[in-house]
């Protein structure tokens, strides 16, 4: 065994993104993770803001009156876009953690075709749903 | 044809840096040089203390791990002309400490590797230690685990993980799909003892599929795959649905078949 302990190197969030050389699932890892954050963030200002109803009429109507204003609206638009790929891709996630679309165990032939090439349909397919509920939601909060 | 191929090179030495830097390199190229051959010709030429891991130079030993380029990858697995650039960009694994120069610190992945008991389990230890005669297995048994097991221990799943990259108590790719490696293998019977490991913060639950394990993966074991057919696994076996069977049992001696004249008796056993 190894007296010192070498320099960290450990990449940290800079990991997640990758510099721009790798494949989608990555950016889709990533993004799902970001989402997540920020549903996580307005279920708990959502809570907050509900949750004042409970001591009076005024103090909730306080708090709506906070919330309220165009930079509160595109915030929610934007929670709603984060929703769409979030919820979609999770049940991709779901369904890839079930083991199922990422194939069998195969004898390794070079070039390689990886669990990752076979579930690109359902990624791809998953940003298409994704998409699709995106903009007719779009068209309803923003199309009059 | 390109004449020079310049190496940039990421250099540490412990007993001299505070830091890490890059320094550059140029020398002749060859046709068919990998990036192994050039980091020996920048050894000769210019840079006579630098330090690397490698081995075999044919991707079986699983020494020679390293950033190339951004990715992780083996050197001598990696011609420069399939790089198409001019510059070979080299540094040592992400995601490990660094003992020296392109030297990773490899042992606390082999120490998870461990703690997740890489080898068959069974009861019948007697039989397993001294064997009177090979477990029953049959081809498409063997074909559940068969790619698991060409992992050669690089570690360039490691270095590509970005929930690795971030969450130092994730066992990382290498070592959970080893786990899942024993855990499909017919002749085993440990899923119950690893599971306390899998089922806990350390295991495949950390995996989100970002899927660049497989992706740079110089052997095709596929690490993702591997680790996402344990999550299956875990499930079932919550849901009591998990096919539960003895281990393989030792193959029976074929009595209706007779030795043809001829053939020669197998040598003694050596070990
Ligand atoms: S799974 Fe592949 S990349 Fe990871 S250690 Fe094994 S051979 Fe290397
Ligand atoms: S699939 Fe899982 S183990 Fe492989 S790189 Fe992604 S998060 Fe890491
Ligand atoms: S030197 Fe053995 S794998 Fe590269």
């Amino acid at each position: 065994m190894l007296e010192t302990k070498g320099r960290p190197n450990r990449l940290g969030l800079w990991g997640w993104l990758g510099g721009g050389r790798w494949g989608m699932e990555r950016y889709l890892y990533t993004l799902h993770r970001v989402t997540g954050l920020g549903l996580l963030a307005y279920f708990l200002l959502h809570i907050v803001v509900t949750s004042s109803r409970a001591f009076s009429q005024g103090a909730w109507e306080e708090a709506m009156a906070r919330v309220s204003g165009e930079i509160f609206e595109v915030g929610e638009y934007l929670v709603f876009l984060a929703f769409a790929f979030h919820a979609v891709n999770g049940i991709r996630l779901l369904l890839i953690e079930l083991g199922i679309g990422v194939g069998q165990p195969i004898e390794p032939v070079y070039p390689y075709r990886t669990s990752v090439d076979v579930q690109r349909p359902l990624a791809i397919g998953a940003l298409a749903v994704a998409a699709v509920i995106a903009i007719l939601g779009t068209l309803s909060m923003w199309g009059e | 044809m390109m004449k020079d191929v310049t190496y940039r090179i990421r250099l540490f030495d412990p007993n001299r840096d505070s830091e890490p830097h890059w320094e550059a390199f140029t020398i002749p190229y060859a046709p068919g040089m990998t990036v192994l051959d050039g980091l020996w010709k920048v050894k000769e030429l210019h840079a006579p203390g630098l330090a690397w891991r490698s081995s075999c130079r044919m991707g079986v030993c699983g020494s020679c791990g390293m950033l190339i380029n951004g990715k992780p990858g083996l050197a001598c697995n990696t011609q420069i002309s399939e790089l198409h650039a001019l510059t070979v960009a080299v540094a040592p694994l992400p995601n490990f400490d660094i003992i020296r120069d392109l030297v990773p610190d490899l042992a606390p992945m082999f120490g998870t590797h461990q703690a997740l008991l890489p080898y068959v389990i069974r009861e019948d230890v007697e039989e397993r230690e001294n064997p009177t005669a090979e477990f029953w297995q049959s081809a498409h048994e063997l074909e559940q685990y068969l790619q698991f097991s060409y992992c050669i221990k690089c570690g360039c799943c490691m270095a590509a993980c970005p929930t690795f990259a971030t969450d130092a108590l994730y066992s990382g790719p290498m070592p959970l799909a080893q786990a899942h490696r024993y855990n499909s293998d017919t002749r085993d019977g440990g899923f119950a003892v690893r599971k306390e490991v899998l089922a806990g913060n350390a295991g495949p639950w950390r995996c989100h599929y970002a899927g660049e394990c497989s992706r740079v993966c110089p052997k095709g074991v596929d690490p993702a795959k591997a680790i996402q057919l344990m999550k299956r696994e875990l499930v079932l076996d919550l849901l009591h649905l998990r096919k539960q069977g003895c281990p393989a049992p030792v193959a029976k001696k074929p009595t209706e078949i007779k030795r043809r004249d001829g053939v020669p008796d197998a040598p003694a056993r050596t070990v």
